[in-house]
């Protein structure tokens, strides 16, 4: 025991000192946690998606009747209210959207956005939808800080407002600028007030990245609750089999 | 020797079948009274997970399969089909994805205590030989699944590996074009491995573990102190003093191991099948996309050591050649490994110093070969890995003359073993 004790230490140690050089990757300006379990802001984050996203992205691999039965909705609502390109549950969720002309449109075309929480990271979309702000020297007058050189035009502008970002000021650089880590601020300012106020509006992206939280493993929520299941029956299992050594093993000296 | 049908002389139905197959034969050679030495320890928990880690793959690869489309146009999609539209499908597929990084945890641990012990020292040689080229095929098998989704990283991933054979003087060049089928990784390059990683590597690999086992029956296995149980029998059973009945003591302790490994594999498969990104990796969350590369191409976190000493060689002449040789060599130099090892002890227990100190610096530098294959090129990446390259090969390579300058203690004439 004493020999495995020390080689896990060593192997331990090891690779908690190895990070230590690698550190960095690209900071998000705001932490985001997605919440599978919440069921209701998944169904307003659908609402959101259908009316401000499918119009140019599409979720091909998620079927319409899926996802309500998953998040609840009943069909007569999801038909009224959700399905805006086919009268079909069994349907997958597309864009009317023709492919080829959004590529001249924007210069690239819109894309599919299923498993695009699993690609990019929930927190990531999050900070996409939070941080575009006003850049003339930008076709579509707006630039993102999490994805610099978007083609995709601000579309919830309507609902955020317009912000600018805060340039950094010059004397505060000693202190904050190379310690890393520490953001000192917001660094955005809202000049135009939205149809939202920031806190609602924080609750729509929100609401929107559970959703495609969802849509990116629509089977995560069953997974998770047969998981517990598993390790339960597992841990009585292992006991048993301990159990059942032990005595077999009486014989042995 | 003639074949004696029936040498047990069973009636009944089982009789029926032993005079035409040796079922009871069978059954008592290889567990009811084949006789292991009683002190097997943590690390001999690993060879009959890696047995039940290769059954979860094959049993979950005839599933995936069945839904699975080996079509550069819809194979991305028909993955993310059996993750929504098939019954179980998600579930399905971490169990296999996650059963090959499991596999590889498996065997590297199942390997590590073979360099521990040395079971790899005479008369198990060949079962150490069957071992490493189970390992080489693992390898294979691996990186053809690996492609299969063809996700972006899936198919940088190929063209990296595959683009190796390239740097091989004079055919390299038609060389990849062949193994392709193409100028680039293509549909037709995903036909060919799909058919290597459901048909042929499959059945290589089992023919190979069953040749690993009837070595290893045949000679018998070691155990943490490198002694010989077979030197001391009981001489009227014949049965070996410190050796007990595989079945049914192994088999019981052998489960309680299962139930632990389980645990914690499917807690991953279930609760975090990802594995944070190393298990599933984001890019290949995106279909192929010959146009884009991926930021940091990277392979597999089991295949990070071997990247690593490719990165870390030097090219001469602006051939990338020496580091294919030296990553190539990092798995061939485990085959000379029953000859390089000249202790006259099996055991780490009973070598001298310097195999200790040079079994735990190889073990540190396979770690960090491990981490820095996985991380984007950096300069004290690259440093690091080439130390980290030169003691996995001084590890082998000086093996003949710290294991014969060392003085190691005496062995035991029996094995040591406290009851519990």
């Amino acid at each position: 025991m004493q020999r495995i004790k020390t080689f896990l230490i060593a192997v331990a140690l090891t690779a908690a000192a190895a990070p230590a050089y690698a550190a960095g990757g690209h900071a998000l300006t705001y932490k985001f946690e997605p919440d599978s379990n919440n069921i209701q802001s998944a169904q307003r984050g659908a609402r959101n998606f259908m009316n401000y996203c499918s119009g140019c992205h599409s979720m091909k691999h998620l079927r319409y009747g899926r996802l309500g039965q998953d998040l609840g909705i009943p069909e007569d609502l999801l038909k009224a209210n959700l399905m805006f390109t086919s009268d079909k549950p069994g349907d997958h969720i597309v864009s009317s959207m023709p492919k080829e002309e959004a590529a001249k449109w924007f210069g690239q075309t819109p894309p599919d956005l299923t498993v695009e929480t699993r690609m990019r990271g929930a927190d990531w979309v999050y900070n996409f939808l939070m941080t575009f702000y006003v850049d003339s020297a930008k076709h579509s007058g707006v630039n993102n800080l999490t994805l610099p050189g978007a083609s995709m035009p601000h579309v919830l502008m309507d609902l955020q407002g317009v912000q600018v970002k805060v340039e950094e000021k010059a004397e505060g650089h000693g202190e904050e600028g190379h310690g890393g880590g520490h953001h000192a601020g917001p660094k955005f300012e809202l000049v135009q007030p939205g149809k939202l106020s920031p806190e609602e509006y924080k609750k729509f992206v929100t609401d929107t990245v559970n959703f495609m939280h969802y849509a990116a493993e629509p089977g995560r929520n069953a997974r998770i609750a047969l998981g517990y299941k598993v390790i339960l029956f597992l841990l009585l299992f292992t006991i048993l089999a301990y159990l059942m050594k032990k005595e077999w093993w009486k014989d042995v000296h | 020797m003639a074949i004696v049908p029936n040498p047990y002389k069973t009636t009944g139905f089982l009789g029926w079948i032993d005079d035409r197959f040796p079922l009871t034969k069978l059954w008592k050679d290889h567990l009811s009274e084949y006789y292991a030495p009683k002190n097997f320890n943590f690390w001999y928990y690993f060879g009959s997970l890696a047995l039940l880690v290769l059954v979860n793959q094959l049993l979950t690869g005839i599933w995936l399969v069945m839904h699975y489309k080996p079509d550069a146009a819809v194979a991305w999609d028909s993955v993310e089909y059996i993750m929504r539209d098939v019954p179980y499908g998600n579930i399905l597929r971490y169990l296999h994805s996650t059963g090959a990084s499991a596999f590889f945890v498996v065997v590297f641990l199942h390997m590590y205590r073979g360099l521990l012990y040395g079971s790899y020292r005479k008369p198990r040689e060949l079962v150490w030989l069957f071992g490493a080229l189970i390992f080489l095929v693992l390898m294979a098998e691996a990186f053809c699944g690996y492609v299969l989704p063809w996700g972006n990283m899936s198919y940088w991933g190929a063209n990296v590996i595959i683009n190796l054979f390239g740097t091989i003087p004079v055919i390299g060049p038609d060389l990849v074009v062949w193994i392709q089928g193409d100028y680039f990784p293509s549909d037709a390059t995903l036909g060919r491995l799909f058919s290597l990683h459901v048909i042929f590597l499959p059945f290589v690999l089992v023919a190979l573990v069953v040749a690993h086992l009837i070595a290893l029956h045949e000679v018998g296995s070691n155990n943490p102190d490198g002694v010989e149980i077979k030197k001391h029998k009981d001489p009227k059973t014949g049965i070996p003093l410190d050796g007990i009945a595989f079945h049914p003591y192994y088999t019981v302790k052998d489960v309680v191991g299962v139930g632990v490994f389980l645990i914690i594999f499917l807690g991953i498969v279930f609760f975090a099948p990802d594995g944070g990104g190393w298990l599933l990796e984001k890019p290949n969350f995106t279909p192929a996309n010959p146009l884009a590369t991926p930021e940091h191409i990277t392979p597999a976190w089991y295949f990070g050591s071997f990247y690593a000493m490719l990165r870390a060689t030097p090219s001469i002449a602006g051939s990338a050649l020496p580091g294919v040789i030296v990553m190539f060599g990092g798995v061939a130099v485990l085959f000379l490994v029953p000859w390089l090892d000249r202790s006259p002890v099996k055991s780490i227990r009973y070598k001298g110093k310097l195999s200790k100190i040079a079994l735990a610096l190889f073990t540190i530098a396979f770690v960090l070969l491990s981490y820095y294959g996985m991380q984007p090129p950096s300069p004290a990446g690259t440093l690091i890995s080439q130390i980290g390259t030169i003691v996995y090969f001084a590890f082998f390579f000086l093996m003949p003359f710290y294991t014969k300058l060392e003085k190691t203690k005496p062995e035991p004439e029996r094995v040591t073993h406290a009851a519990h």
